[in-house]
Formats: C-alpha cells, structure tokens, sequence
C-alpha cells in the first residue's frame, strides 16, 4: 500500500510541475504571443553608399524623422534612429565616405553619424538670426587639406564646419538684406564657393572664400517683373528660374560675379497654355518643367541659352542627376498607367540614348509612384546597370533592380491614425483551414518533445526544436475566430491613406487598400483620415455577413472642410460604399442602436452642429426618431474655452437639408473658463465599450462603497496660460493645473480641482469610476501622477441587508442625470519619475481581472502598474484588515519594476498610443502599441487563472493518466495474488 | 470594545459639534453686524421666499482668516436670466453678494455671502412653463461668466427637464463653481432626485423655493511623505520583533505527517498483535469475506 501512495506522489508531482503558472516572461517565451515590427515612415531624401563597402547600403530620412540605413539586397534595417518628433530632417548626405551627415530642427542642429553602425559620432548647433531655408553641401573635392569641410546655410547664417569634429570654422551672416538663399555652388577644383539667391525682385550672388568666409565678391542685378518659385541649378555657373507670371523661364548666368538674365517663353514656343511649374530634380545640364500632365525637357547650354529637347506625357516622378565613372551623367524617370510602371534612366548628355528602360508590374494597392532615386553596379559583363528606389503614394518603398522588384516596404505602418478590431470569421465544416493544421503525427511528436524538455533528458537540439515549434504555432496564425478571442483582425487607418488588415497571432498584413476617396483628387485637395469605427458588426442573425468598418476623413485642414466617408468589408478589405464630399464633419457619435441587418446608427455632427444620421434608410430614421429626445452631445472649444452641451432636437428645416436624415441640436448647458487664468489642455472619457463588472466595492471593514459609474463623465484639465510653455519656463507661483470631471448631460461639475505649481503635459485615463493623470510638478520638479475616484453617496444607504431582502432599496431605479448626484471623490498624488507619451488602462470582456495602467514612458517602453498603486486608500499603515485587501503602504513614489515592462528588450520607436482590446477569455487582454514600430501582446492582470497556459504539456498528462491506470491494474493483480497466496496458506 | 467605540463616537460627535457651533457663533455675529440690513432689504423687495442657504463654509473660514488684514469689501449684483425652451432669455432674479479683495494680493477676489432673490413669475412666464411641462422641455437659465463685467464675453448656461422642479411647490437647486470673480459653471436642478421617466404633475405653488451653494476649488491632496519619515518607520519596523509564535504555529506542517506515521505504525502493529492472538478469527472473517464474494461472482455472472 506504501509503495501505490509513494508511486502516486511521485506522479502527482511531475504533473503539477508540468503545469506551472508563469508569472513572469521567460527568455524562451519572448515572440510566443508577442511580436514586434519595424517601420521608418515614407522617405523624404535617400543617398546611396555602394562604393566600396562590402555591405551596399542605402540611407534614407523619412517623415517620421528617422534616419535608416536599409540593406539595399533585402530591404532590412541594419541601423535606424527616430529624432524628436520637433526635429524634423531637412538634409542627408554623405561625408568623407564614412559618415551620415543630417541638417535637423529647421537647420539648427548637424550630426553626423558612423555609416557602419550609426553611432553618432559629434553634434553641432548652429546659431543664426532668423529662419531661413536649410542648405547642406558636402564638397568632395577641396584640393589637398581643406577635404573636410561641410558647407551649412542655415537661419540666415553660412556656416563651415570641419567634418572630422564638428567644430564650426567660421560663420557669416547674410540675412541682413532679405536674399532668401536657395544654393551653395562649389565650383569644380576652387576655394571658392557661391551663394546664389532671390529677392524679391533681384538676383544675388555672393562669392566666398571657403578658407575664412571672406566676401570676395558680391553682385546683384534687379529682374523687372520678379521671379516665383524656386531656382534651380542645371550647371555649376548658370541658374534657371521662373517669372512671377509663370510663362517665362529665365536663366541666369552668374561665372565670374558677372549675371546675365536670358528670357526663355514657353508659350510661344510650344503652344502650351496652362500653369508652368519647375521641377525641383537637380538634373545636370537640364531643366525639366511641368505643363498639364506632361514634362518638358530644355537644355541649358553654353551660352546660356534654352533648348527644348522633348517633353514626355504621364511622367509622374523624375530623379536626380547621377554622375558615375567616367564622368557619364544619368538620371531616371517613371511613367506610370495603372499598376505598369515604366523606368527609363537617359543620359543626360544624350538624350536621344537611354541607359535602361524597363517595364514592371506593381501593385495596384501603391498609388502612384512619388520619388524615385537612382543608383548605378557594375554589371557582371563590366557594363553598368541600375537600380531605382521608388517611393509610392502608400509611403511603401520598393526596390527596382533588372526589371523586376526586388523588395518593398509597407512604411506607411510607421503612421498608424486610428485602429480598431474584427473579429474572424467563425470555423465552418465547409471553409478549408487544412493547411495550417499538423497531423496527429507531428502533434505528438511536438508533445514528446515537450515531455523530454520537461523531464530534463532533453538535448539542446530538442530543446531548439521545441522553441521552434512555439514559436511558429500554427494555432495563432489561423484566419478562424478561436474560443479564447486571441485571434483578431486590427483594421489600422494610416496616414497614407491605407487600410491595413493584421492578424494578432503574427502581425502578418492580410489585406491591404489604398481607399479611393482617401487618394487627392480634384475635388479633394488634401485627404486625410480621422477615424475608424465599426459600422456593422454581425452577430445572432446576421451572422454570414462580413464586419464593415467607417472610415471617417476630411479633405483638409479647416473645420469646415468637406468630409469622406468610406465603408469598408473587414475581411476582403473591399470598399463597399463610399460617401465624398459630404458635409463637414466635427465629430462622429456612434449611438447604442443598430439596425436589422446590425448596422451601427452614427451621428455625424458637422461643424455649423446639425446632426446627420447614417445610415441613410428609412429603418434608422424610425430607429432615431424613438430616441430623439434623450442623444445628448458635448463639445470642446479649446481656442475659446468653452464646453458645451447639447441635445439633438429635431428634423432640420427644410432650407438646410431637405433629405430627413438631418438633426438640430440646442445648447443646453456651458461651462466658461476664464480666459485670463485657464486653458484647456486635455480631456479624456470613458472608452465607450468599456465593461464595469460591480458597481460595489467592498472595504476592509465590510463597509461597502458604490463606484459613481457613468459613462458620460468627462475629465478635463485646465493650465493658467503662463504655463502653456515647455516645463520650467514658468515658475511655480504662476502656474496652476485644475482639473474638473464634468458630467456631459446636464454640464454639472462634479470635481474642481487644484493643483498648485504644477503645470503640463497632461496625460489622463478614464476607467471605471476613476482617472489617473500625469502632470509636472514644478516645486517637487518631478513628475507626478493622481488618482480620483468618485463614489455614489446615494447608494451608501443600501447597506442594510434587511431593506435589501424586503425590497426597500434603490438599486434597480433609473438613473436619471437630472437627480442631483451626491458623489465624494477621493484623490492622491505620487511622484513617477518617467515623462509619459500615452496612458492606457487593460480591458477585459467582463470587467472583473484587476486593472493595469499601460504607460508609454519616454524611452518608447510599455509599463504596466497595477491600479492598486495608484488607490487613494493607501495609508501609511495600513491595518491588518487592510492589507488584506490588498491595500499597498503608502509611498511618495510609484515603484517601476524593470521586470513590469510589457515591451521587455523592445522599444516601440516613436510611440504614440496604446490600444487594449478584450480577448474572449476573461483573464486577458490584448495590447497593441504603436509608434514608427508596432508592438501586439497578451496580458493578464491577474495571471492566466482561467486557463492553462499554451505550452501545458497534454501528452504528459495523458501518460500520467495512463500510468496510473496501469499502476491500479497491477497492483490489483499483485494484491489478488498475494490474497490467494494467503488463501492457500 | 463596543462602548469604547460608542463612547468615541459621541466624544468625536462632540468635539464636532462645538467646533461648528463655535464657527457658526462667530460667523452669524459678523453676519449680524454687516449683512442684517441689506438682507432685509432685499427679502423685502422680493415677493417670493427665499430660502438662502449659504454653504460655502471654506470661504466663511477665509473670511475668518482674513479679518486680522484690512479688507475692502464691496457689494455687488448680477443678474439670473432663465428661458422656457428656445425662447429668448428674460430676467429671472438677483444674485448679491460681496466682494472682497485682500489687501496683499489685489487680484485675489473672492465672493462671499451669496445671496439670491427672484421675481416672481408672471403670467406669460407661468404659461410657458407650464408648456414646458406638458412638452417635458427644458427650463434653462444664465448668468454672466464675470460678475464684474455684466456685459461680458459669455454666459454661463445651464438647464434642467422643467418636470424635475415641480414638488409642492417649485423646488431649485444652484450650485455655483467660481474662480475669483469668474463663474465657471452653474449647476442648476432640484435638490433631491428626479424620478425617471418623469410624470408630468403641476405644482400648487408658483413659488421658488431656492437653495444656493457657492463651491470653491479643493486643493489636491497630498499626504506629505519624506523619504527620511519612511526609512525611519522602517527601521522601527525592524526594531519591533515580530510576536512570538507558538511551537505549533511554527511546526505544523511538519508534525501532522509525523502523526499521521506514527498513528500508522501503530495500527499496524495493533493489527500485527491482533493476527497473532486471534488467527482463528481472522481466517473465519477470510472465508466469509470469500463467500460473499463467490455470491457476488455468481450475481455478476447471472
């Protein structure tokens, strides 16, 4: 009998070994359900580095101010850097072959950084008067010791810097007579440089010395009429440019200081009528000029005169010159028709010869292409062959190489605007999903393999094998929905103007749409997308229809401009529907209604406040009508600082709109901040979908609390406008933070409070009952973080247990927003040494696992904080009955344990906002971060109690039940045996 | 232990008591002195009620702290303005109150004393709130965000359901947040609840009875924690032994099992000495035990 138990022990312990919980991430868990991409955003500039480096390579500068060095055979990142988001790149080059020089921050600041590795290696700031345009000349070819000085016109100011350290070497100002600079010319084998210019009438140009930026010369000539738009350089001594009537061009010719204006008309010549513009491409001996849809090309010639040479239709994108071997110039140019695109680099100096011409297929999904730049080899046979990167209206950038392409990049993941999810599709007996499911072979094969990992007998070989099996679960990467909602579709809106479709299990893009109605065109000067929401979201009996989402945009900058409104099918990514131009839109408010085909009732207010209802069917209007006296809306002015409420009324009149889908509102409440001591600078609300499991909360002393849950509390917060600055331009005297929670119905102000000598940005999230926001505090100079919780004093008297069993309480009574609210709030601050870039809060489908705060910190890290240290209850010492809550002694700071950070190694590179999205499974929730990088990953609060993790090993737990089977069969047998031996006795 | 509590919560009750009676004696004495004669006036010109409730306590306690300072104290008047649905606004009554200013800081003005008189209703207004009751409308009013400019900039505007107000007669709630001599919100409604959905009943007064609450700002709190204050509190915490525990408490996971054994071996050596003396027994209850069990082969097989 002692022998069966020892035997069963023995057993039980192997198998609760097998199921351990994790509490933490392990090293060989990284990537089993997170994953991490890397973007750079579109390009703005590229320069090549192919000679002589084993490793060709090209370094690019994007919009979301990155600086990349991408490998030119596969497209990866072998090093990137994100600037500040105010230290935006205006050039790129490539000094003494070894090192990236980048002109940032409106040309204050020139860095260079190691080529190999990107270490930077110095750092210059460059002073000047006034703001002016950046120049960056890295001349090559100085004569003897003069070979590293970088040339910089910069606010107003002509600096030269060594390129070995950075030092500045001397500096002039040329502001002093309004010449807005457009070159810097270094002319072949002198110390001289020229600084040509405009005025507004007048042509400058200033010869410098390059060895102590002594004016030699300075010559200007008036030009009757004026100029428009930029000069452009075609030769090292003759510029073109121009008139400020646009029909005439004019080269200037400007060798030895002497200027000689030449008039070209474009009019006369070929009969074009229309707007002339001048490309801005840097072709040698050539100027390339913009009629209608087609290009002109004119020579420049010697004498300074203009020569037409061809003009070429639908040429969407022209590179720069090119200079190779020997002394050959190239450049290219792409003509595009649909999803064909043609290249063809020509010689400059020839232009009846092309070097290349190539037709390739691309995506239609690209848009048309944007930039191109070109790059020469040296072809096997010793001829040369060339290679463009081209930049699409996606922001995606692909590789040309020998008539095909050779890579791409979706960069426009790296402007993320709005995200929102869709469930898959559900599992059918019909839909196929046989190729990502393993035999049963190969299941247990994987489960012995875990079996020998978990026993220890396993060898490292295994050990690989089974990470990779992990690792590539085919499980997560399904398109069916799962039990536990872990597998999702994120819709991502991108600044592009692009829908991307991409599963949680791997982040792969399952469908990709450049929308239409998000793509410029005549009667939309400047899309741009606002939001996504999800129109129509099938469940019960609509369940065979496929998710839509609205994608919500406005084609510009003004309040007022013309709204677009595209739907879209969640699963194909096709657009379905599209509305453009529709009215102006200034806020959309998805209602709590839907329709019979689960369609989402949305409210579209419109800047002049008239509400408009989609969808337009008479079905929706009947719906709203019902509902029409209780959809209540607020809005924030923050140039006037106001907050307003107001209730939809009823149908517009007649002269407005004559559709019935139409609503007038009226304002119901304000609330004004004095415009001499407040400034509104952050608000923030409950997420909408937000799920609150109990309304009570329970103290230590079995007194209960009644959360003040309602989802139409705003926060607000409000600066003294001293303190509208960066941090510390103000003193602690002057500057004040208040904070409000305002309820959006009746405009009640439910909190007003004060904090002295504090100051912005601020950061807030709302969950429950309670916000938490993030602040400066100037006198601690540290950065600060506060909770308020707000409590129901109306429910506190449903405590007795005798009312509640005879009925007498007040629990299922309506709530009205017109009762008068008896709320107490409870609040603490704690300092947190991180500066924040976002704040978000887990969510869970039930509400009931605890709360995190997720916090972007600074360095684009994810932190997780559990919201018990940030409970306004935690006292200094806490009681016995209070620690057992779970009430943490009070601290003055917030604890930041490395071990919290979600990201773990990783960073999300320019982090702009965090997304928590309910998995089925209650103790989990999903976290997708995004920045230039993207970042998706599981959490769970409170540990993973309603669920055994992924790797628990079932192959053990079978072979444990089968031992222990047999073990019951043989020591049967044995004890039969020994009974009859006994018998026989 | 209870009448410990018991006998707490009267003393605390107590000490409560007499520090608000001490207030209130204080404040009502000024309150005689300064602002008896122009209540009066104004509750003589006004034909309705006013039930004035004046509750900012935390500006009373300003006042009290500021006595000590010469003030400059000025009365000032603005004016509540109320529209039935969307008709145009119409003066609806007075707010009074005072305005003080500290000596030290001349742009620190605060608002004390509040008071509120208001007109009674006239006819077109009665009809018309009356329509608004049948229509379940909003009653809505303003007052000038700066008290000192009338004519400035915004109003600050807030509105009710008109069937919130009605009881027995017309009950009204105003909560004013300022700031200075800004007033940033009024919250305006009935003092208790209102009942969803609500029933539409006319009240048999046309009488406003009004309560008034001027809200100043709450400070954020902060307990004041010094790093210092902790690690000392950590090393009491350190000094202070933990209570001694019992042997049992320490060693129970350990001793059960032992007992469990012992209680083991013991039985076995009970059955042992059992075995022996009575082998005859034993053997018998063997064969008894076989012959149920042949009897139940025998069912099983049937």
């Amino acid at each position: 009998m002692a022998k069966i138990t020892a035997f069963f022990l023995l057993l039980c312990i192997i198998f609760f070994s097998s199921c351990y919980n994790t509490f933490a991430l392990y090293e060989d868990q990284v990537g089993l359900m997170d994953w991490h991409q890397q973007y750079i955003g579109k390009v703005k500039k590229a320069v090549f580095q192919t000679q002589k480096a084993g490793r060709k390579r090209v370094v690019v500068s994007t919009e979301e101010n990155a600086i990349a060095a991408l490998d030119l055979r596969h497209g990866e990142i072998f090093w990137r850097l994100i600037l500040g988001v105010n230290d935006a790149i205006d050039e790129i080059d490539i000094a003494l072959g070894k090192y990236v020089v980048t002109l940032s921050s409106g040309g204050s600041v020139l860095r260079a950084w190691n080529l190999p590795d990107g270490q930077m290696i110095w750092e210059s700031f460059l002073l000047g008067s006034k703001p002016s345009r950046s120049l960056l000349l890295t001349p090559t070819n100085f004569g003897a010791n003069k070979d590293n000085v970088i040339l910089v016109y910069s606010n107003g100011c002509l600096h030269a810097v060594s390129s070995i350290d950075g030092d500045i070497l001397w500096k002039k100002d040329l502001a002093q007579n309004g010449m807005d600079v457009q070159h810097l010319v270094h002319p072949e084998e002198s110390d001289t440089i020229y600084t040509l210019g405009i005025g507004d009438t007048q042509f400058e140009a200033y010869v410098i010395s390059v060895r102590n930026g002594e004016v030699l010369k300075h010559s200007n000539m008036e030009f009757p009429g004026g100029f428009s738009g930029d000069l452009l350089l075609p030769t090292s001594d003759k510029a073109v440019v121009l008139d400020s009537s646009g029909s005439t061009l004019v080269s200037i010719s400007f060798v030895g200081g002497e200027i000689k204006f030449q008039k070209f008309q474009i009019s006369d010549l070929q009969g074009y009528s229309g707007v002339a513009v001048l490309l801005p491409s840097k072709l040698a001996g050539m100027v390339a000029v913009k009629i209608d849809r087609s290009l002109l090309f004119a020579k420049v010639k010697a004498e300074g005169t203009l020569e037409v040479v061809d003009t070429v239709p639908g040429v969407e994108a022209v590179s720069d010159s090119l200079t190779f071997a020997d002394g050959q110039t190239a450049f290219g140019l792409i003509q595009q028709d649909g999803g064909k695109i043609q290249l063809t680099v020509k010689s400059s100096d020839d232009w009846k010869s092309h070097f290349l011409k190539e037709s390739i297929e691309v995506d239609q999904q690209r848009g048309l292409v944007h930039k191109i730049f070109i790059n020469n080899y040296v072809r096997t046979d010793r001829t040369y062959g060339f290679r463009a990167l081209i930049v699409m209206e996606d922001h995606s950038l692909l590789l040309l190489q020998q008539g095909a392409v050779v890579w791409n990049r979706e960069d426009a993941l790296a402007s993320i605007i709005d995200v929102t999810t869709s469930e898959l599709p559900v599992q059918k007996d019909g839909v196929s999903v046989a190729k990502v499911e393993h035999n049963l072979f190969e299941w247990l094969k994987g489960h012995l393999l875990k079996l020998k990992a978990t026993l220890m007998i396993a060898t490292p070989d295994d050990l690989a094998a089974v990470l990779q099996i992990r690792l590539q679960s085919a499980e997560k990467s399904k398109m069916t929905r799962d039990h536990n909602g872990f597998r999702k579709l994120l819709i991502v809106l991108t600044r592009a103007g692009k829908l991307f479709a991409l599963h949680t299990g791997d982040g792969r893009i399952v469908w990709s749409r450049l929308l239409t109605t998000f793509r410029k065109s005549g009667t939309c000067e400047s899309p741009r997308g606002l939001k996504l929401y999800q129109w129509q979201v099938p469940h019960h009996h609509a369940l065979d229809e496929n998710p839509s989402v609205l994608v919500v945009g406005t084609c510009g900058h003004n309040s007022d401009a013309s709204g677009i409104l595209s739907f879209v099918d969640a699963y194909k990514g096709e657009e379905l529907n599209y509305l453009a131009p529709t009215r102006s839109i200034a806020l959309v408010i998805p209602l709590p209604f839907t329709d019979s085909t689960e369609q989402r009732l949305h409210l579209i207010i419109d800047a002049e406040g008239y509400g408009h209802l989609y969808p337009r069917t008479p079905e929706a209007v009947d719906i709203f009508q019902k509902e029409l006296g209780n959809i209540y809306w607020y809005s924030v002015d923050i140039n006037n600082n106001l907050l307003k409420g107001h209730v939809v009324k009823k149908n517009c009149k007649e002269e407005i709109a004559d559709d019935g889908y139409c609503f007038e509102s009226s304002d119901l409440w304000s609330v004004v901040f004095p415009s001499d001591s407040e400034k509104i600078i952050a608000t923030s609300t409950r997420i909408l979908s937000e799920v609150v499991h109990t309304q009570a909360k329970v103290n230590a002393d079995q007194d209960v609390l009644y959360k003040y849950i309602s989802k139409n509390v705003l926060f607000l917060a409000t600066v003294t406008p001293k303190a509208m600055g960066n941090i510390g331009s103000v003193t602690p005297d002057d500057s004040w933070l208040y904070v409000y929670l305002v309820d959006t119905i009746t405009g009640r102000v439910l909190l007003r409070m004060s904090h002295h000598g504090c100051q912005g940005p601020v950061h807030a999230v709302f969950s429950e009952n309670w916000v938490v926001y993030h602040y400066f505090n100037l006198r601690a100079h540290r950065y600060e973080m506060s909770v308020v919780e707000i409590y129901d004093q109306s429910r506190a008297d449903n405590k007795d247990v005798l009312k509640l069993v005879l009925g007498k309480h007040n629990l299922s009574a309506p709530v009205s927003s017109y009762a008068r609210p008896e709320v107490m709030t409870k609040s603490q601050s704690y300092f947190f040494s991180h500066s924040v870039k976002a704040v978000a809060v887990t969510s869970t489908a039930k509400g009931i696992t605890s709360k995190q705060l997720l916090i972007g910190t600074i360095g684009d890290q994810v932190l997780a904080l559990d919201k018990r240290f940030l409970d306004p209850r935690r006292t200094l010492n806490p009681t016995q009955a209070e620690k057992e809550e779970g009430i943490i002694p009070l601290t003055d700071t917030l604890p930041i344990m490395p071990q919290a950070y979600v990201t773990h190694a990783l960073k999300v590179e320019g982090l702009r906002s965090i997304i928590t999205i309910p998995a089925k499974l209650e103790s989990t929730t999903l976290v997708f971060a995004h920045g230039v990088d993207l970042f998706f990953t599981r959490l769970a609060p409170s540990k993973t109690y309603d669920s055994l993790t992924d790797d628990f090993n079932y192959a053990l737990l079978l072979l444990t039940i089968v031992a222990l089977v047999i073990a019951i069969f043989v020591t049967w047998i044995w004890s039969e045996k020994k009974e009859l031996q006994e018998k026989w006795r | 232990m209870r009448t410990k509590s018991i006998v707490e919560a009267v003393f605390f009750l107590l000490l409560i008591l007499t520090t608000s009676l001490g207030f209130q004696s204080d404040e009502l004495l000024v309150d005689d002195e300064e602002f008896g004669l122009e209540g009066g006036g104004i509750r003589s010109q006004s034909r309705s009620d006013p039930n004035n409730v004046n509750a900012a306590t935390p500006s009373s306690v300003q006042s009290t702290r500021k006595r000590s300072v010469p003030d400059s104290d000025s009365k000032i008047q603005f004016p509540l303005e109320h529209a039935f649905g969307d008709s145009d606004f119409s003066p609806a009554g007075t707010f009074t109150a005072r305005l003080k200013s500290s000596s030290h800081g001349s742009q620190m003005q605060t608002l004390t004393k509040l008071r509120f008189s208001r007109n009674a209703f006239t006819e077109t207004e009665k009809e018309g709130f009356k329509k608004l009751l049948k229509g379940d409308d909003f009653y809505r009013i303003r007052v000038p965000s700066n008290v000192l400019n009338l004519s400035g900039r915004e109003y600050v505007v807030s509105s009710v359901k008109a069937r919130c107000l009605p009881r027995d007669g017309l009950e009204e709630h105003f909560v004013i947040h300022m700031d200075g001599v800004n007033i940033l919100a009024i919250n305006y409604g009935s003092p208790g609840a209102c009942q969803y959905p609500r029933q539409l009943k006319f009240h048999a007064k046309w009488s406003f009875n009004s309560h008034t609450v001027l809200k100043p700002t709450e400070q954020a709190p902060r307990t004041p924690i010094f790093s210092e204050a902790v690690v000392e509190e950590n090393a009491e915490g350190e000094e202070v032994q933990p209570p001694e525990r019992s042997f049992w408490a320490k060693y129970w996971m350990y001793l059960i099992p032992l007992g469990l054994i012992v209680m083991n071996a013991m039985t076995q050596a009970m059955n042992m000495a059992e075995e022996q003396t009575s082998g005859q027994a034993g053997v018998q209850g063997q064969q008894a035990i076989g012959a149920q069990r042949a009897q139940s082969t025998v069912v099983r097989r049937r």
